[in-house]
């Protein structure tokens, strides 16, 4: 092993297996990434060369204004006219934007893509749609399809959605090398490019883990499947630290990050239910308790009831990543609902929240938009809000605590599946 | 006014439609599980599987079509956002 390595110091290629070169680039200023995520040193773009016995294939470039870089790594190990192959993981601009020139500089190369990233792949080239017209040669691979290089065998795993509906990971059988593109990557920066040389970057990788590719749980899950029966030697990600030693420790802890932790603890068909709420003067606060109060008269559904003046709004990120069914109450003030249930609101793009059951409720002074207003904002993370919101004016009496238990009642038998004759409704009575 | 019975089979609700409603139109108002992007026919997210009345919605046009095929839709999968009820039909998110 090379133990004495520092990318920073050349511009050649790496090899760090039988004929597979690193040839990607640092970028050690940058500070955020893609709008959403902050890295504290930086991030790498990681492009790689395998060598074969009939030619040679390229498995992602970089982000373009790091081109001259990884121009001058590639040429330190092979002519322009030997590539045989250009594979692309993912399409995101990070890893194309040397494309269109590397295109023009070995046009006989074949494009090897998923079947998704035709559209994108014609968009991406549209500003060097020269370069589409003359020699725009691709190939779209599935799981199970693969490529020769002579004595080495390039095969595919149709991975989507991690992160980019397009993405696929790509295996060297004779190395038993993983390109995993975003997959396992993390936003870090060292010029030492092996994980053990390099410092310690385990709280990137879970923070790339957790804004990256979180959202897509299920997603992770499918591709592990495919990825776990794998022999693999290392792990060559498109970003950070090149995985080689104890590498399926890192498959290890993505299939961890990705398996639900309740679900482990819930052995039956438990449903949870959880009730989020603020208050001014208690009239939300008691709302709420009798909502709760409603939904726990049936035993399985499991009721929590968080008052958000507690603070700290991060914990219950993952609570509602596993909650069932979601109710948010807040008060109206000044024609909205109030902040903490916002911020709350606006956290869960990280997780997925389709299909998990949505309510409002309140108590208001005069106009009361609050409940309406974040109906519409859980329909947006695509919730489904089975019954409408509930609204009381000012102190709730006891007829209106009945109706709070009411709802309490009504979205837990939703959430236990024993369902009401809905019967036919007509288009025109909708709103 | 010629109608249609729409049935969502992941919230098991049945809507009566005019003819021509966009299934779009209808699942959105009712809060079924079908999610968009575009809106516009042309990226694939609000795949809908139609599990009876296949026949009983708008053919789709050869750019649905197109999209069906690039994201690897099965075979009675269309669009939510592009077909139009004609008559009885159940659907799911694809
Ligand atoms: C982390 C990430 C997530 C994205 N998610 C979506 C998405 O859900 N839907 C979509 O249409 N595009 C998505 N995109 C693509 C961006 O909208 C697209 O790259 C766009 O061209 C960026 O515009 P900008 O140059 O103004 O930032 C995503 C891009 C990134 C980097
Ligand atoms: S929402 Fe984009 S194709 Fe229908
Ligand atoms: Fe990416
Ligand atoms: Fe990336």
């Amino acid at each position: 092993m090379n133990n004495q390595v520092d990318v920073s110091r050349h511009r050649h290629a790496v090899e760090f297996a039988d004929g597979v070169y690193w040839i990607g680039a640092l970028d050690p200023t940058l500070r955020t990434f893609d709008i959403i995520l902050s890295t504290a040193n930086g991030t790498s773009y990681n492009s790689y060369l395998v060598k074969g016995s009939e030619g040679v294939a390229v498995i992602d470039t970089v982000k373009e204004n790091f081109s001259e870089e990884f121009f001058a790594r590639l040429e330190s190990e092979v002519d322009y006219s030997d590539i045989k192959y250009i594979v692309l993981n993912h399409l995101e601009p990070d890893h194309t934007g040397a494309l269109p020139e590397l295109m023009k500089r070995a046009p006989q190369a074949k494009l090897y893509i998923s079947q998704r990233a035709i559209s994108m792949l014609k968009a991406l080239l549209k500003p060097a749609s020269e370069v589409i017209e003359k020699n725009f040669d691709y190939t779209t691979v599935n799981t199970g399809d693969s490529i020769g290089l002579g004595d080495r065998t390039l095969s595919f795993l149709h991975t989507p959605f991690l992160h980019w509906p397009d993405t696929q990971c790509t295996y060297l059988e004779e190395e038993a090398v993983l390109f995993s593109g975003d997959v396992f990557g993390c936003h870090y920066c060292d010029k030492r490019l092996f994980n053990d040389l390099v410092g310690d970057f385990r709280f990137s990788f879970d923070y790339y883990y957790a804004h990256i590719m979180r959202p897509f749980k299920n997603h992770v899950m499918d591709a592990l499947k495919l990825i776990e029966p794998l022999k693999i030697k290392q792990i060559a990600p498109t970003h950070g630290p090149i995985l080689r030693e104890r590498p399926r420790r890192y498959v290890t802890h993505y299939r961890e990050l990705s398996t639900s932790s309740l679900s482990r603890e819930i052995v039956n068909d438990d449903k949870t239910l959880i009730i989020f709420y603020m208050s001014s003067y208690g009239n939300t606060a008691r709302m709420a308790e009798e909502i709760s109060e409603g939904a726990s008269e049936f035993d399985s559904v499991r009721v929590s009831l968080y008052d958000l003046e507690g603070g700290e709004t991060d914990p219950f990120v993952d609570l509602i990543e596993e909650a069932d069914a979601l109710l948010f109450g807040s008060p109206t003030i000044n024609g909205d609902a109030v902040k903490p249930v916002w911020d709350l609101l606006s956290s869960l793009v990280v997780i997925n929240l389709k299909g998990k059951l949505g309510g409002a409720f309140g108590s208001f002074g005069w106009s009361g938009e609050a409940v309406r207003m974040i109906e519409d904002r859980m329909r947006g993370l695509k919730m489904k809000i089975p019954q409408e919101g509930l609204r009381v004016k000012l102190i709730p009496d006891e007829d209106e605590l009945e109706t709070c238990r009411l709802f309490g009642r009504q979205i837990a038998r939703k959430l236990t599946g024993k369902k009401e004759d809905k019967g036919v409704i007509d288009f025109a009575d909708l709103g | 006014m010629a109608k249609g019975k729409i049935t969502f089979e992941d919230i098991d609700q049945t809507v009566n439609v005019p003819a021509g409603t966009r299934i779009i139109e209808v699942s959105e108002k009712i809060g079924a599980g079908i999610i968009y992007g575009c809106r516009e026919g042309d990226c694939g997210t609000c795949i809908t599987h139609v599990t009876e009345g296949w026949n009983n919605l708008t053919e789709p046009s050869v750019l649905e079509e197109k999209v069906l095929k690039e994201n690897m839709a099965s075979r009675h999968d269309r669009l939510a956002c592009q077909a139009q009820v004609l008559g009885d039909c159940k659907v799911k998110p694809a």
